[in-house]
């Protein structure tokens, strides 16, 4: 399938103006959300994760590509305190985060969905979304002993998770286990979830994989949905098409550090992507990693 | 074969203090590994919290006997606190072994000679009935009928842990049936994700350790109120026959535990009073009546090894919960 044939006619208006000074790696932005600084994760000899400065810029989406083992989605357990880097400092709309553990950062509204999916398998869809909600203090010991005390609250909740089923075409599953749903359905009902929270900023990582074909284009307008709510968003994709659809600025990883970053279309044309895709596929087809896009340079050095 | 004594013994399993004990336990169970997931494997120490934590209140420190309870109570609470703030942030499987090595050292504890004093070491403690006896609203005199038929005290011991059955069977509805219930179920199929969503779930896996803890602990008070206290109960095995009416009823179920406690005293008193008349009327051969009163320990087994291969969600599980277990 070419390219072409999944692109809308005219793609959405993309937010610019987002960098301060010439563009290069770890350019400053002019609002950041998020701020990294000398962020570094070993495991053992291997450097996962070694990031010198990166900001990512607040309201717009943000891509993170890169070859596989780059190390996006271990940035994305530092960043949310599912993981602890051996070195640096980063802060969420200026909140320094070293040593917040995952809950708390959440609580801030910096909410993530995993690459491999967490759907809660044997609760319903429904009450995996109510999980989602904040401020329910029937989630409190002693107060959940008084149903009086959290109902109305309940009802609330659940009036919200429904809008968002039926905005992810899940309602008609509200009372199936998580469990029974396919692959494509978990990776939505784990993005509604997420959206549960009252997000500022919501990370996906790889919210694509596995999203049967005929979702993506919807996918594309909830992800597009959220900017226009005032959300930021972050995610890690390989599908290029959606990159260049959707992001606002792409950053690019390899071998844990950021080679490049940019607006969508400049990015692509970077000879250090090029050479970081290629570099750890020499006799793939620069497409069949990347997407569907066709590259104006084939990778030739 | 003496079939009126075996059916009157049997019918007392139905409605006992060890029923009841089991009952509380496995709904401690249900709340430890049904609902939040986390593997208990020491539920016979906190019965043992529950049981010495009531008698050594009363003789050493001269207690009333609902002060007792209330020591017992702190006591467990205390207990899950040493056990989950080591453990619960790691892998669940960790629980699991520090908990059955909590309970051994703990038995151990009270079955030294050290302590003999405060614990009766191997002889246990009894004799501490005097307060909960004086509080005794029943009149002297018999109750119930047939093979249901009570002394003042028995009923008292009855009625008291019947009561507190109910109290926690109500108390687990709620909690299940709630928005904290809802985190840890959630919590029971991937922390992380719940993680994710702003929960702090370190905080209620203590929080279902604990309650878990003192319902078993309940259970272990509602055990001792008849008789005695003995360190030769609160083994191992105690905890796998626990573990067994647990798995019997239904995990995952807040009436399941107490069926299963039910259904496990039932079969227990069914079997040590048929077995040995069997051998003596001649209908085993080879074997000892000695012997085939432990032969039932050796059918729990089989019986516990069937369930999980066959019925895994127990009698009162939802069949539709196993399609999707991995
Ligand atoms: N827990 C871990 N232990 C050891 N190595 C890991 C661990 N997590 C990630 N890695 C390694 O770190 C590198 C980056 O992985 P990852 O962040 O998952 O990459 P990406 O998401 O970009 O594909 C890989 O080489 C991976 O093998
Ligand atoms: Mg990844």
């Amino acid at each position: 399938m070419s390219s072409s044939a999944n692109t809308p006619a005219n793609p959405a208006a993309k937010t610019t103006g987002l960098h301060i000074g010439e563009i290069r790696p770890g350019v400053a932005k002019v609002d950041p959300i998020v701020t990294i600084d000398g962020v570094s994760r070993h495991f053992g000899g291997l450097t996962a994760v070694d990031v010198e400065h990166l900001e990512i810029p607040r309201g717009a989406i943000t891509a993170l590509i890169g070859p596989n083992g780059a190390g996006k989605t271990t940035l994305f357990n530092l960043l949310t305190g599912f993981d602890k880097p051996d070195t640096g400092t980063w802060s969420f709309a200026g909140h320094a985060l070293a040593g917040i553990p995952a809950f708390k950062v959440a609580q801030m509204g910096q909410v993530r969905t995993f690459q491999l999916t967490k759907a809660l398998s044997l609760l319903t869809v429904l009450e995996n979304m109510k999980l989602g909600a904040k401020d329910q203090r029937g989630e409190k010991l002693l107060y959940s002993l008084f149903p009086f005390l959290w109902k109305a609250k309940e009802a609330e909740i659940e009036a919200k998770a429904m809008e968002l089923l039926k905005r992810f075409k899940l309602d008609t599953k509200k009372d199936d286990f998580a469990a029974s749903l396919s692959g494509g359905q978990r990776k939505l009902l784990e993005m509604a979830r997420a959206l549960m929270t009252d997000p500022v900023l919501v990370m996906l990582d790889e919210p694509m994989a596995g999203v049967n074909p005929a979702l993506t284009q919807s996918l594309l307008e909830h992800v597009l949905g959220l900017k226009k709510e005032g959300m930021t968003v972050l995610f890690v994709e390989h599908d290029m098409h959606m990159v260049r659809h959707i992001a606002d600025w792409v950053i690019v990883m390899a071998e844990g550090k950021v080679v490049a970053e940019g607006p969508a279309d400049q990015v692509m044309k970077n000879p250090a992507v090029i050479d970081a895709y290629l570099g750890s596929h020499q006799d793939d087809d620069l497409g069949t990693i990347t997407g569907r896009i066709t590259l104006p340079k084939k990778g030739k050095k | 074969m003496d079939w009126s004594a075996i059916f009157s013994n049997t019918a007392q399993g139905l409605f006992s203090p060890a029923t009841m004990a089991f009952a509380l336990a496995a709904l401690g169970l249900a709340m430890h590994f049904g609902f939040a997931g986390l593997l208990n494997f020491g539920i016979a120490g906190f019965m043992a919290i529950g049981a010495y934590g009531y008698a050594i209140s009363i003789l050493t420190f001269g207690f009333e006997w609902w002060q007792g309870i209330l020591v017992s109570l702190v006591a467990s609470v205390i207990f899950s606190l040493i056990l989950g703030i080591p453990t619960l942030r790691l892998r669940g499987d960790y629980l699991a072994i520090v908990t059955i090595a909590a309970a051994e050292i703990l038995r151990l504890l009270f079955l030294t000679n050290a302590f003999v004093d405060v614990t009766g070491s191997a002889d246990g403690l009894s004799g501490y009935h005097n307060s909960f006896r004086a509080a005794n609203p029943f009149p002297v005199g018999d109750y119930g009928f047939g093979p249901w038929t009570y002394n003042n005290n028995e009923m008292w011991v009855l009625v008291l842990g019947l009561l507190t059955l109910v109290i926690c069977v109500s108390i687990l509805l709620l909690l299940i049936n709630s928005p904290w219930g809802r985190v840890i179920k959630g919590i029971r199929e991937d922390e992380d994700a719940v993680r994710a969503l702003g929960k702090n779930v370190f905080a209620y896996k203590m929080q279902a350790l604990i309650i878990g803890g003192i319902f078993g602990s309940l259970g272990g008070i509602v055990y001792a109120l008849p008789s005695s206290v003995n360190p030769g109960v609160y083994v191992t095995s105690l905890t796998f026959f626990v573990w067994t009416a647990l798995l019997l009823g239904g995990a995952a179920t807040i009436f399941g535990p107490v069926l299963g406690a039910v259904i496990f005293w039932v079969l227990q008193a069914f079997l040590s009073n048929v077995l040995p008349q069997l051998v003596s009327s001649g209908l085993l051969p080879f074997i000892s009546s000695i012997q085939a009163s432990t032969i039932r320990f050796i059918l729990v087994g089989v019986g516990l090894m069937l369930l999980v291969i066959y019925r895994p969600q127990g009698i009162l599980g939802d069949k539709k919960e196993l399609t999707f277990v991995k």
